[in-house]
């Protein structure tokens, strides 16, 4: 692989280009598929049908919806500020991808395996806050403006116990490399002496990427629809699709961080032989689950509860666990020497 | 040859943005291009190989120190042209400064003196066996250790004192507090009345609704 016509510069360029086309065009069928998902899931929840009228049981729904955003008409409102206004969704939705260029899928299966990895998804996560906060600005709406106030104030919150919950797992692993965070996991996922730090960070990632019970920027009782209120056709598109995207990274972060990345979950023979990626994708796909479940199951919070819960709980208690983590590996001489 | 092609692609959008902060009209395009400025730094950083450094100025800058910028500026709703109404008085002074620091600038650029092994050190920026983060860690916690501290400590005290400036006991009148609502159980606020037919509408009696506030207080 690395001799030949992909050794040169050229053709290392071709080669990242031939790996990001592999690993976009599952991921958007899957964003495509996981809005499907979505609302099968709701509509089983709720004891009624779901879409089953576009192709064998409403399979092509997905193709449908995407071809209607297609032909509406882009509404650019009055006063608003029009570039930023377009690139918005354009940042929201383009986070959401570039992220997947460091995770992998297999051993060594990652666009980028770098030293930082950990880091780098850490800071595109922590970016996610540019694309709502400035749809609301740009939107020139008391509304608009009101939900991207809410969403940032919300992210800027649990980015802080989600970091301290990072670190906990890497005190554990002693590598920023998530190819190394999942090799670490070969004998116990990070799931079962850490789980309190799972809870903490599948809730935290529910408010990240603003959805129920934590959809307050959206609240459409409240704010009618917050940050992308004025949005229409393909730019609220790119939004819609940007949330399911994260939704998606979400899932694969939780998955490399403590559910043991492209491991098996029992290390014996008939499971050994199930290639990587399909225990990622179905570990990805247990955690979308969760996603909606919890969306048809749990009312909205109320905006002092949620500030209580990220300030007042997740912040000590992560805290609190990254201390008792680090005290426990000293004490048992268990801390990883990279 | 790519790298070279990256360095002065990211240079450019860099020194272009930079210049861009302080001549755009809007205040928000302003820390937009700030933001652009330091991402475009971050990726010069991790072309010269310094990943960990690259990353943490994304983490700290982008993702919480321009992002507060952005809010203020959002919110303030700064008026720029009677910010800009002293220009052509202030101009002079603010020329004089400027020209002043640079021949500081300039002064200290011709007798600066450059440690004579330094440029050991510049060729081999890491150990070969060590990925940047643990260089920069067994750095930080051996010789800088105090620095280090220290720095943490003034950290400590301004997010301190940021709280004591801004910090009132506000007791408004609508506080909810949220575990005295979850501690709230059926029996402490319903009571099932059987009553007989009719009578409904003649238990509206003085005495009745003066039971009402002491049972909101009990609540």
């Amino acid at each position: 692989m690395a001799t030949g016509f992909f050794a040169t510069d050229f053709g290392i360029l071709i080669l990242t280009l031939l790996k990001s086309l592999a690993l976009i065009v599952p991921l958007l069928i899957g964003v495509a598929y996981l809005t499907y998902a979505e609302r099968k899931v709701l509509a089983a929840v709720q004891l009624r049908k779901g879409p089953n009228v576009t192709g064998p049981f409403g399979l092509w729904q997905p193709f449908a919806d995407a071809i209607k955003m297609l032909f509406k008409e882009t509404i650019i409102p009055d006063g608003s500020n029009r570039y930023l206004f377009l690139f918005a969704p354009v940042i929201t939705f383009g986070l959401a991808i570039i992220a997947w260029a460091v995770i992998p899928v297999n051993d060594h299966w990652a666009i980028a395996n770098i030293n930082v990895g950990m880091l780098y998804l850490f800071a595109i996560s922590s970016l996610g806050v540019y694309g709502v906060i400035i749809a609301g600005w740009a939107s020139n709406s008391k509304f608009a403006f009101l939900g991207a106030m809410r969403s940032a104030a919300q992210m800027v919150s649990y980015e802080v116990s989600i970091g301290l919950v990072i670190l906990s797992v890497l005190v554990c692993t002693g590598s920023l490399n998530l190819n190394a965070i999942v090799l670490a996991q070969r004998h116990i996922w990070f799931a079962i002496p850490l789980l309190p730090m799972l809870v903490v960070f599948f809730i935290s990632g529910l408010a990240e990427t603003n959805r129920a019970p934590f959809d307050l920027p959206e609240g459409e009782s409240e704010i009618v629809a917050g940050f992308f209120v004025e949005y229409s056709a393909m730019s609220f598109a790119l939004f819609f699709l940007g949330e399911y995207a994260n939704m998606i990274l979400m899932s694969g972060m939780t998955t490399i961080l403590f559910l043991g990345g492209w491991l098996s979950p029992i290390p014996f023979v008939p499971f050994t032989w199930v290639p990587g990626p399909i225990w990622f994708i179905l570990k990805v796909a247990v955690c979308l689950f969760v996603f909606l479940w919890v969306r048809a199951t749990l009312p909205r919070f109320r905006y002092d509860q949620l500030m209580q819960l990220g300030w007042k709980v997740f912040l000590p208690l992560s805290l609190g666990w990254l201390v008792l983590t680090a005290s426990v590996l000293e004490i048992f001489g268990w801390l990883p020497h990279a | 040859m790519i790298s070279a092609i990256a360095f002065y692609v990211f240079a450019a959008i860099l020194l272009a943005s930079a210049c861009m902060v302080i001549t755009a009209r809007n205040p928000v395009h302003s820390v937009l291009f700030l933001i652009l400025a330091f991402i475009n730094a971050a990726a010069l950083f991790v072309l010269a190989g310094a990943e960990f450094l690259a990353m943490v100025l994304v983490i700290v800058y982008v993702g919480a120190v321009a992002v507060l910028f952005l809010f203020v500026v959002m919110m303030l709703d700064v008026d720029f042209a009677a910010l800009r109404e002293g220009f052509q008085r202030y101009a002079p002074l603010g020329l004089t400064i400027g020209f002043i620091l640079m021949v500081e600038i300039g002064l200290t650029a011709v007798n600066w003196t450059i440690a004579p092994a330094a440029h050991l050190a510049a060729l081999v920026p890491t150990p070969e066996h060590l990925a940047n983060t643990n260089a920069i860690g067994n750095l930080i916690y051996t010789r800088y250790m105090f620095a280090f501290e220290l720095v943490a400590l003034l950290l400590l005290v301004a997010m301190v004192g940021a709280i004591v400036l801004t910090h009132t006991d506000r007791r408004g009148p609508r506080r909810q507090n949220i575990h005295s609502q979850h501690d709230r159980t059926i029996a402490q606020t319903l009571t099932m009345v059987n009553m007989k037919l009719g009578d409904g509408s003649r238990q509206i009696t003085p005495a009745a609704t003066k039971a009402e506030p002491d049972k909101e207080t009990a609540q």
